[in-house]
């Protein structure tokens, strides 16, 4: 009997579900139609921006609409996407276990994040006027301003708990819960990239939890932490708000690399090469990440020192990545590679990170964030990272295992279709965000001058094929959900567990814990597949 | 499955002590805060923190390292098969909780009667700085007596489990997590004073 089969009770059988396999799927449907919420606020920006003036939208709600996008991309999608869907989903598969190791916390996970989308989302309906802050909450305009940011504000204290929750689950489940024979090193990579995003996940998500706590109270009492006029001190904000917020970057994106490894050599028939060093890239990275926080901060006015060395902490995180690319490259070299679209995905993440990472490390340079800091460049240096980067390996997550989640296989003309889409408009709309941004376009502006207005209409018009190609992509999933043809077990040829059982998997995934024998990516000539 | 996973002795420490981490990161935020505040004002600081009373901080040091005790010798009578001692034990450091909060009550009682409380009228009046520090003071005073109740509801709990033999001797992992829970809120605790009661 397979996970998705029904178990009586219908829909309550879900909401009370305590199997990984149902609670990814529950993420996963919340998370979608969030997502396309956000975009249709960008898409909206963006339209915004077809005339210089006034046109189509009022300055105030083109404040509420960049925080709710923001909001919403940042805390309901990709901070918890791809731990929470895919990890809570094959996590266990992969490492040989039946569930994780706190089943029930682990709904209760899903509930705080189902609790924290919707106060996001009364927050723009109730108190007075949408919050208008910028997802940064930064002071002393959050404190200040008449609208509903309290609300807004709890509902990402609410979220980070959720984090907190799957993470430390995933790292019990991962200390704890390995078949029989899987020692550390014989770990699928993904594995290890949710075990260093657990880490960040509960080390820092507290930090950002209180910091959050102390605006509401602001709000509520003027104790004055980040009043200068009392003694206190607003950078002390921006301190903890990146403390968190830079190391939340990489829960973004080390998972999303970890993904990226399994699909790379599945369709290159070959073992990844350099199997310790990604592993260990992946806590190194969540280690120094942890300490580059206040490049966000060189233009807050701090200490000539601190400029320094925050500088040079940023260019030496830049390393662990690097190594990544370079191992990822070498797996692909002389590997027979399949262009399926789950790897013409994945290899899309590789080019659009790479891009976001250098458009990063050019930040870190002091003098150029100088330049730069607030303009639109900023503006496409992240989504290059967390749109081109952790969506992108989203995506190529949703087409690798979708046949292994549902057990329907999709049709791959129109993913390659939505491919070409996203790719082309993807580009349109942030290099040329990129170029604006050098050219002096500052970021969260409602108008701008007649010089940057071509380059805001090719902005434009990328936007509306980028969510073209979104449309046919998910619409492609929808219509193969209900339409599709049976997938086999392994349709790919992949060699992990989650390939070995039956697609969609049984209910406790497998019939007997498997033993673990040899690493996960040992692919050699002879074999099938 | 969930059952026996739930039988994972090792696997519940592990969560707990996670659990733990994060509580302590929560406070190394408001630590962050208190740092760098005192940093930028380092007389008022002085000043204010004198107004508080020693003598009502250090009975609840008294209280909660006594309480610790408590609920360390409970895990031990509980491990030895002890039931009636561990069920006392954990009730006295249930108790000792509830001590640890009539006495905080008392203590911010005593400075809301002097109209210093959040907003308040003679907070206001303070020169820069001071009116931080008690800002901070109730912040983060506050958010541990959050934790000693949360830690003393827990402990009631236990010394019913334990009544009712779902704690038992060769299953108490519950009571353990419970104990370290409070340790947690008693090491907290031990920063707090220092940095409140004796910064004068
Ligand atoms: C079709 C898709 C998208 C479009 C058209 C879009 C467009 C925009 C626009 C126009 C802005 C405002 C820029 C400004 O005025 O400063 C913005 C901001 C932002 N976007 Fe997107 N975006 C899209 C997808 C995403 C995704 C997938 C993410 C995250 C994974 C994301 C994260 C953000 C963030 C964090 C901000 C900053 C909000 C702020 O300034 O507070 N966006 N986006
Ligand atoms: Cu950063």
């Amino acid at each position: 009997m397979s996970y998705l089969d029904p178990q009586g009770g219908g829909l309550g059988s879900w909401l009370t579900a305590t199997d990984h396999k149902r609670i990814g799927l529950l993420y996963l449907t919340l998370m979608t139609v969030f997502f396309f919420v956000a975009v249709g606020i960008g898409v909206t920006m963006r339209l915004k921006h077809l005339s210089g003036g006034d046109y189509l939208i009022s300055a105030q709600t083109y404040n509420a609409l960049f925080t709710v996008h923001g909001v919403i991309m940042i805390f309901l999608f990709v901070i918890p996407g791809l731990p929470a869907v895919f990890g809570n989903f094959f996590m266990p598969i992969l490492i040989g276990a039946r569930d994780v190791a706190f089943p029930r916390l682990n709904l209760l996970s899903w509930y705080f994040f189902a609790t924290g989308a919707t106060l996001a989302v009364l927050s723009l309906f109730t108190g007075n006027g949408p919050p208008d802050t910028g997802w940064t909450f930064y002071v002393p305009f959050s404190i200040k301003t008449g609208t509903n940011v309290s609300l807004a504000v709890f509902a990402a204290f609410v979220l980070g708990l959720s984090s907190i929750l799957t993470g430390l689950n995933f790292i019990t489940t991962i200390h704890r819960m390995r078949a029989p024979g899987m020692t550390w090193h014989r770990m699928p990579l993904f594995v290890w990239s949710l075990y260093a995003t657990g880490w960040i996940q509960v080390l820092v998500t507290p930090i950002i939890g209180i910091t959050l706590v102390l605006v509401i109270l602001e709000r509520f009492f003027n104790i004055g932490v980040f009043d200068p006029a009392k003694g206190g001190d607003p950078v002390l904000y921006q301190h903890m708000f990146w403390t968190y917020s830079h190391p939340a970057v990489y829960i973004m994106i080390v998972p999303a690399m970890g993904v990226i490894t399994e699909i790379i050599p599945t369709f290159s028939r070959k073992s990844i090469f350099g199997y310790k060093a990604i592993a260990y890239s992946s806590i190194a990275i969540a280690g120094f990440g942890s300490m580059v926080w206040a490049h966000h901060m060189f233009t807050s006015g701090m200490a000539d020192t601190a400029d320094f060395v925050f500088s040079l902490l940023t260019f030496i995180v830049a390393v662990p990545s690097a190594i990544k690319v370079f191992n990822w490259t070498a797996t692909l070299y002389k590997g027979s590679i399949e262009m399926a679209p789950a790897m013409l995905y994945a290899l899309s993440f590789v080019f659009l990170f790479a891009i976001g990472g250098l458009t990063g490390v050019m930040q870190g340079a002091l003098g150029v964030n100088v330049h730069l800091h607030d303009t639109y460049f900023i503006v496409g240096h992240f989504h290059y990272v967390m749109f081109g980067g952790t969506g992108f390996a989203f995506f190529a997550a949703l087409l690798y295992w979708f046949p292994k989640m549902f057990g329907k296989m999709y049709d791959t003309k129109p993913a390659y279709a939505a491919w070409g889409l996203m790719f082309v408009g993807f580009n349109m709309l942030y290099f040329t965000m990129l170029v604006l941004g050098t050219m002096g376009m500052p970021r969260r502006y409602y108008a701008h001058l007649p010089q940057f207005h071509n380059a805001h209409l090719v902005a434009t018009a990328g936007s509306w094929l980028l969510a073209a190609g979104l449309l046919v992509l998910f619409g492609n999933f929808l219509y193969a959900l209900f339409r599709g043809r049976k997938a086999e077990a392994n349709p790919w040829g992949g060699i992990t567990l989650e390939w070995t059982i039956p697609s969609p998997p049984p209910q406790e995934n497998f019939a007997e814990i498997p033993t673990i024998t040899a690493g996960p990516y040992a692919y050699n000539p002879g074999r099938p597949g | 499955m969930s059952e026996a996973a739930h039988q994972d002795y090792q696997g519940s420490k592990i969560g707990m002590w996670l659990f733990l981490f994060t509580e302590f990161m929560l406070f190394g935020g408001l630590f962050i805060l208190y740092a760098g505040s005192r940093a930028l004002n380092p007389e008022a600081f002085h000043e204010a923190s004198r107004e508080l009373s020693v003598p009502l901080g250090v009975a609840n040091t008294v209280i909660l390292l006594t309480s610790s005790l408590f609920v360390a010798a409970a895990i031990t009578a509980i491990q030895k098969g002890n039931k009636k001692l561990s069920v006392l034990l954990t009730g006295l450091t249930a108790s000792c909780g509830a001590l640890f909060l009539v006495n905080k009550g008392v203590e911010w009682g005593l400075k809301f009667h002097h109209g210093i409380y959040p907003n308040g009228p003679a907070l206001a009046a303070r020169p820069q700085g001071e009116a931080l520090f008690f800002g901070l003071y109730f912040i983060m005073t506050g958010l541990h007596g959050l934790h000693v109740l949360a830690g003393t509801v827990l402990l009631t709990i236990m010394a019913v489990l334990l009544a009712r033999e779902r704690v038992r001797q060769d299953d108490y992992v519950l009571l353990e997590n419970s104990g370290l829970y409070w340790h947690l809120v008693d090491v907290i605790w031990i920063f707090l004073l220092p940095l409140f009661y004796l910064a004068a």
